[in-house]
């Protein structure tokens, strides 16, 4: 009858072999989660249909340009954001048929209508286009994001898409959460933009912006009092360069004052078109324009060849270390907004496991002395099934990666409740059975196997529970539904197996008459 | 050692009607509460709105820091205190997508009252409308998945009847559980949805033990009627019943007293979870059996 010990015993020796094996050290096989041990974790939502706008702008800017190269007048080339279409408006009705023809270089693009005028075409861009843009914003973002994080210097970190537009970012353990957010949110779109000097700066900010210009502001803090005032500057919108042709930025401190500034490396098209923008503008201002910010708009003294150029604005050494980071690393191709950020402080962090792990100790010590008094020597065999079910548990969680939260504590607690459960159940039919007068072997075996039915059916809904709320929740949802099934499913292997396998040893060795429970 | 006599019989059944008042009268209360209260009061996870824990070294005057508010304007705020009197919890329904650090932000408007060393950002929660509106419709459909998928299960090993009375337990512990969270003002969120969750896989389990012992007496029912056989049945699980409901609020008794602030409300759930559902087994869940049987017969 108890031949079957032969290989059970091997088994349970094996898999508590194992699972010490995956778990030690418990503090490099298990991870923390964020709550755990302070962290930010961030949704983004990319701007997807900036990304759209961008491209649409630069098409129907190159579409303008391969028209006038036919030799043909453009009157204006009309992007129409709402429906993703161009208009392009010529001058004379005999250049719509060469325009056509100029368009067909274009595939993504189809002509919709002609204007009633007969002198201009409507286009409109393909969904799979516009599809295209959008995943390509996602990607790259995630990518520039990984970047500017990777040279931020944070260990461990997790950057990874959620649905279609969001970036889900994880950073444990950071120290400054405002500086991470800086550092990843910033779209960091670098243009160089001219001065407009010849219209009246006091006229646009009254309403009279020329059409080909724009008002943007400086943004001068106060780094004492923290107020801000705001510098306007009217600029010429078209932008001369952009940071698409920057190779390098590097931190760099003035040598008479000691203020730090970010030096700028140009590759050979964007010196080029530097060198020439500089030669052409001697004595203009030139505007360094950051995500819609005007950093400075020196006077250009001379012509600049060999591509470098320096953006400065009174930073502390931190600011300008993370700009250069940024403009390394690239802009992103679209805006992000923060859809969701959870902040925990380190402080906390270690708050919560202490106090974690002081009520698992106080209700583990509780229930084990409680068993322990009611069932005698069955109850010490249910608390080392019990121990066995920590154990298995920790394994489990290192080899899953699971990482432990604080509602993942809390899933440890219960389970130690449930284990005990079964191990009740059991124990309340073998003294049944010994009360309708069966011998204590046969009590036993009646005992764990009609208690077995129960034990299933109990612990599969409890189990349909957590399966559900893993694959719906979120967070430390997740990691608390992740320790209930394994926790579940190793009180089923040490309540009913290791305890069985228990029992069946102690009565292999000698006959008992009476069975201390 | 016992604590339950090993031969109880207690006439549980002869008490449905007491029972089903009793219970009838928590979950109007509850429900009472709930309508007076203005319906659930959804945390940040659901409503979106953002949160921020601050520690200060010593206890601050909420008014101040109320007034130090009002500078940043983040509009309508609560303001508590969270365990101790140096930790304050700030509550603002906006929330806000711009890349600002919202702890920081606060921390510095309080600058001007108190020293900002001695103030730390312990946690800051934002959550968008948008990813309130998600985790809402995610935590409702998982909820309702859960008791599907239970369902499926109960009926498949048992009957159909098993399976209603089974929700029809279940439904009235997270009805009570609900109603308490609505009197103690407490608040609704992602970790309170798996905490409910839990109390739903916690009573069915309590039920199913019972209804495993009916199904097992009805197979040699000889000529006891049912509810004979259901009183037989309760009685012989009920030193498990009361057992494992012990141990399990040992436990969670541990977690609400030393697990700290932030799962003390996922603890509170639990505790009341816990013994409604230890009290819906005993004498709620085999009430619908009686119902269905005495109207097979009619």
């Amino acid at each position: 009858m108890y031949k079957d010990l032969k290989w059970k015993i091997p088994l349970i020796l094996a898999v508590v072999l194992g699972a010490v094996w995956l778990a030690y050290p418990l503090k490099e096989k298990i991870s923390l989660g964020l709550d755990l041990q302070g962290g930010m974790h961030l949704v983004l939502e990319v701007k997807v249909e900036k990304a759209v706008e961008a491209s649409l702008d630069r098409l129907a800017d190159e579409i303008k340009r391969d028209i006038t190269e036919e030799d043909l007048e453009v009157d204006r080339v009309k992007v129409i954001f709402a429906s993703r279409q161009i208009n392009v408006r010529m001058v004379d009705k005999l250049d719509l048929p060469p325009v056509k023809t100029v368009l067909e270089k274009y595939p993504f693009f189809s002509m919709v209508s002609e204007d009633s005028d007969g002198l201009g075409l409507v286009y409109q861009m393909s969904v799979d286009q516009v599809t295209q843009i959008e995943q390509n914003a996602v990607s790259q973002g995630l990518e520039t994001i990984r970047n500017r994080v990777d040279q931020f210097g944070v260990s461990e970190p997790t950057i990874q898409a959620q649905g279609e537009k969001r970036i889900l970012v994880q950073l444990p353990g950071v120290k400054d959460p405002e500086r991470a957010i800086n550092l990843i949110g910033k779209t960091a779109r670098l243009e160089f933009k001219l001065l407009d000097e010849e219209n009246s700066l006091q006229q646009a900010l009254a309403g009279s912006v020329p059409e080909e210009s724009e008002v943007l502001y400086q943004r001068v803090e106060n780094k004492e009092t923290g107020a801000v005032t705001k510098e306007p500057f009217l600029l010429i919108k078209r932008t001369v360069l952009t940071g698409e042709t920057l190779t390098g930025a590097e931190i760099r401190f003035d040598s008479d004052f000691n203020e730090p500034y970010v030096s700028l490396n140009f590759n050979s098209v964007g010196a080029m078109i530097f060198q020439q923008v500089t030669r052409e503008n001697i004595k203009k201002r030139l505007a360094i324009v950051l995500d819609d910010n005007v950093y400075s708009a020196p006077v250009i003294q001379d012509e600049i060849a060999g591509g470098r150029a320096q953006i400065t604005g009174r930073f502390t050494s931190e600011e300008a270390r993370d700009l250069a980071i940024i403009l390394r690393a690239g802009a992103l191709p679209a805006p992000v907004v923060i859809l969701e950020n959870r902040t925990v402080g380190p402080s906390l962090g270690q708050d919560s496991i202490n106090k974690g792990i002081t009520s698992i100790i106080y209700g583990g010590l509780l229930v084990v002395a409680f068993i322990a008094v009611y069932y005698k020597l069955s109850g010490i065999i249910a608390v080392t099934a019990l121990f066995l079910n920590i154990v298995l548990l920790a394994g489990a969680l290192a080899y899953f990666g699971a990482a432990l939260t604080l509602p993942g504590i809390a899933g440890i607690i219960l389970t130690v409740g449930m284990a005990i459960d079964a191990n009740v159940l059991v124990f309340e039919r073998i003294r049944e059975e010994i009360r309708i007068g069966k011998t204590v072997r046969a009590a036993i075996e009646a005992g764990f196997s009609k208690a077995f039915r129960t034990i299933v059916d109990a612990n599969i809904t409890t189990f349909i529970a957590a399966v559900v709320l893993f694959q719906f929740g979120t967070g430390p949802i997740k990691g608390f539904a992740i320790t209930l099934c394994i926790g579940i499913a190793a009180s089923m292997f040490t309540a009913v197996f290791v305890s069985r396998a228990i029992f069946d040893g102690t009565m292999s060795h000698r006959k008992l008459d009476k069975l201390s429970i | 050692m016992k604590i339950i006599s090993s031969e109880t019989h207690f006439n549980f059944m002869g008490k449905i009607k007491m029972a089903l008042t009793i219970s009838a009268l928590m979950i109007l209360i509850g429900l009472g509460s709930m309508v007076m209260s203005g319906g659930l009061k959804y945390g940040i996870d659901f409503s979106g709105g953002t949160l921020v824990q601050l520690q200060f070294k010593t206890a601050p005057d909420i008014e101040v820091i109320r007034d130090g508010l009002k500078t940043i304007g983040l509009g309508e705020s609560t303001i508590q205190e969270f365990g101790t009197k140096r930790d304050i919890l700030i509550r603002v329904q906006r929330s806000e997508e711009k890349l600002e650090a919202v702890g920081s932000q606060v921390r510095n408007s309080l600058g001007e009252s108190f020293n900002k060393a001695d103030i730390t950002v312990e946690r800051v929660e934002m959550v968008g409308p948008k990813v309130g509106r998600d985790l809402r419709e995610k935590a409702l459909l998982s909820i309702l998945y859960a008791i599907i998928g239970i369902v499926l299960y109960i009926s498949w090993r048992f009957e159909l009847q098993y399976a209603i009375a089974a929700i029809i337990a279940l439904i009235h512990d997270v009805l009570i559980t609900m109603g308490a969270f609505s009197i103690f003002d407490k608040e609704f969120t992602l970790v309170i949805v798996a905490a409910f969750l839990t109390i739903i896989g916690y009573s069915l389990n309590d039920t199913i033990v019972v209804f495993d012992r009916i199904r097992e007496n009805l197979r040699r029912k000889g000529k006891n009627s049912l509810v004979d056989i259901i009183n037989t049945s309760i009685n012989q699980t009920l030193s498990r019943t009361l057992l494992t409901s012990g141990t399990t609020l040992l436990v969670v008794v541990a977690l609400f007293f030393f697990g700290g602030e932030i799962i003390h409300d996922f603890s509170f759930a639990l505790l009341v979870g816990v013994l409604v559902g230890t009290y819906s087994s005993i004498f709620i869940a085999s009430v619908f059996l009686v119902f269905w049987d005495s109207r097979k017969r009619a």
